[in-house]
């Protein structure tokens, strides 16, 4: 059976050095007789062994498709995010990082703007670095819907057929992007916290956590395009505007049909917060178990008030009903990547490290000296969060003044 | 009516630890779970049949032969009938041929009403495949939601959860939802549900049984593939900030002071 699996180990090269069952993230390696030996029904071809083994003992052969012509296929494309005419800032980050890419294979950088009343935002665009913006502007694109997006960008893609498509790690730029991957039977990686362009083979190399986050993957799309990719918010560094920088807006026109929705969007509801968006937050301040009473979280709010900073939240304090899941940072809550992290009380289980372990600076304060979250934490303040809180958020105004 | 809920088995984190010299994460003695978000989505079925009064609760799952235990599971919470959806072929599937089988498992089981998952895999992390099967079967789709508001015979009111609030969405039946957290609370599997898990026959569908396209499944039906894995470097080792407590205020505040500020 091994045989005619698509991974095999060569028994010949195979020194038995076990680096592959180590690197093996679904325990599908086992040595026997010093040899490798790859259990099928629990390998999922992720193909993490495979550059992990020294000796070249371990290939995944895949079926040779056709190569197809893309030579027609250029230009970066950046899909810019708009909410109430806004365009929202990932896509400026996306330029920032679109820029280099293009610079790279020397081709465009261009905005895709769906909306209403688009002028202002195209200008904003080419400042902030966009060749060209291909606009498509009708009331009916005014909010996110899924079937009007869904069909414009996937029918703009095939009409101007762009190298490399990148979109927002958002609400709507999740659920739309997907749907155009597959529509357009392209290749999508989701989450990249790296973007880089081979020298060699001009493939865009998109890097991403793997298996939980602790382990990094670097994917390609060799048969497919345009290459797509999403990115979180505040992962890349936002193009810089250029008031003076020059552009060309392309305005496109679809039949009405084109923007019929079978779901109909009755209404938008904005939940008035007294902090900021979470996932949009330079600074966050959370708390944990240790802050032990819901009324308690005054005093780590007026921290996040103080430095103009969201207010976030473990698991713990979430489950036991301290503080709305909306605040909830980790692995079944949000992943955030501020300027800064302030972890008040909380011990740092893997899950909520998961959520916020790529933040620049992490600062905790814990009665714990053992607690994980010090593993961690740029800055650690063994002592209790009652006393220190409250002396930083005086600090802090301080500063702020 | 038939709900369909679309399950993953992952690794269970919640007792996962980092090996501190490799950077790792130790898996030996690692059990698998359902994917907790889709915890939300088998609930939400649940609660869906309940409140109807009627219904046939259909769990899919594509993994490999062991993925059975979590359908077993998802009975003993209350579902009606567990499908294992496992070919050595679909190995290597990315979210393009994973949206492509399992939409192929959903065609075959017909009649469906409500198509629910959780909004993404807490191993995997992306999001993609339940908008991928909502393109697949060419039907409307409604991400991230947090309460279903109101259902009827071919239409429902549901509320999406954004990141200031909330939209309300009509969408009509059938759909395709993908549900967070907010949405419900799941519960305990019954005495009678485990029963029932236990004696529950699993039926296997292959790439065969699915009529796939052999080039639309498996690593060869899939665009992306992975090229290189490494570990990055653990985090800094941190500094320790010691005295009294409003010392060590005004020391944090001054070492911040330049990021907060710029």
């Amino acid at each position: 059976m091994a045989d005619s699996d698509a991974i095999r180990v060569l028994n010949d090269k195979c020194v038995g050095c076990m680096l592959c069952v180590k690197a093996c993230p679904f325990g599908a390696i086992e040595m026997k007789s010093r040899k490798a030996v790859i259990d099928l029904t629990k390998c999922t071809l992720c193909g993490a062994c495979v550059p992990e083994c020294k000796f070249d003992a371990i290939i995944i052969q895949k079926k040779e498709e056709p190569k197809d012509d893309f030579s027609s296929y250029k230009d970066v494309w950046v899909f810019a995010e708009q909410k109430k005419g806004k365009v929202q800032s990932v896509a400026f980050e996306l330029l920032g990082k679109g820029r280099e890419l293009a610079d790279q294979l020397k081709s465009d950088l261009c905005a895709v703007l769906l909306g209403e009343n688009t002028d202002e935002s195209s200008k904003e665009l080419i400042a902030r670095g966009a060749d060209k913006v291909y606009v498509v502007d009708s009331p009916k694109l005014k909010e996110y819907q899924d079937d009007p997006y869904t069909k414009v960008l996937t029918e703009l893609v095939s009409k101007y057929k762009p190298e490399i498509v990148l979109c927002g790690a958002t609400v709507i730029g999740r659920s739309l992007i997907s749907r155009v991957a597959v529509a357009l039977r392209a290749g999508l990686t989701a989450d990249c916290t790296g973007l880089d362009i081979d020298p060699k083979d001009k493939l865009l190399l998109q890097t991403r956590p793997a298996f939980g986050g602790n382990i990094m993957a670097t994917i390609i799309a060799p048969n497919h395009r345009p290459q797509m990719a999403t990115v979180r918010h505040k992962v890349m560094i936002e193009a810089e505007p250029d008031p003076k920088r020059k552009g060309e807006v392309i305005k496109e026109e679809f039949p009405d049909d084109a923007f019929t929705s079978r779901t109909k969007l009755i209404d938008i509801v904005e939940e008035i917060e007294e902090t900021v968006n979470l996932t949009e937050a330079d600074i966050i301040v959370s708390g944990g178990r240790g802050v032990g009473a819901p009324e308690n979280f005054d005093i780590i709010k007026d921290l996040a008030l103080s430095l103009n900073g969201a207010l976030g939240a473990s698991r713990a304090a979430v489950d036991a009903d301290w503080i709305p899941y909306s605040h909830q940072v980790g692995q079944t809550g949000k992943t955030v990547c501020p300027k800064v992290y302030i972890a008040c009380g909380i011990s740092g289980q893997i899950q909520h490290l998961i959520g916020m372990q790529s933040s620049d600076v992490i600062v905790a304060i814990n009665k714990d000296p053992e607690a994980p979250i010090f593993k961690v934490s740029t800055y650690g303040i063994i002592g209790d969060l009652f006393k220190v809180v409250p002396l930083l958020t005086q600090e802090f105004q301080k500063i702020l003044k | 009516m038939k709900i369909v809920v679309l399950i993953k088995q992952v690794p269970d984190t919640t007792d996962v630890k980092i090996d501190p010299e490799t950077n790792t994460l130790i898996r030996e003695g690692v059990d698998s779970v359902i994917n907790p978000f889709d915890m939300y989505a088998i609930e939400e079925a649940i609660r869906i049949k309940e409140h109807l009064g009627e219904g046939e609760i259909v769990v899919i799952s594509m993994g490999p032969p062991q993925a059975e235990v979590a359908l077993r599971e998802a009975i003993s919470m209350g579902c009606d009938e567990g499908i294992l959806v496992s070919d050595r072929k679909f190995a290597g599937s990315d979210t393009w041929a994973t949206s492509y089988t399992l939409s192929r498992a959903i065609k075959k089981i017909g009649d469906f009403k409500i198509i629910l998952c959780g909004k993404q895999a807490s191993d995997g992390d992306t999001a993609q495949v339940g908008p991928g099967v909502s393109v697949h079967l060419n039907i409307p789709q409604v991400t991230y939601v947090k309460k279903i508001e109101k259902l009827d015979k071919d239409k429902a009111t549901v509320e999406r959860m954004t990141e200031e609030g909330y939209d309300i969405v009509e969408t009509p039946i059938p759909v395709l939802l993908t549900v967070v957290k907010e949405i419900n609370e799941p519960r305990l599997p019954s005495l009678k549900g485990k029963m029932r898990a236990k004696k529950a026959e699993i039926p296997v569908w292959t790439a065969e049984d699915l009529a796939c396209e052999e080039d639309k499944v498996g690593l060869d039906g899939s665009p992306t593939r992975v090229v290189k894995i490494f570990t990055p470097p653990p985090r800094e080792g941190g500094r320790l900030l010691e005295g009294e407590p409003d010392e060590i205020s005004k020391e944090l505040a001054g070492l911040l002071k330049d990021t907060i500020i710029g």
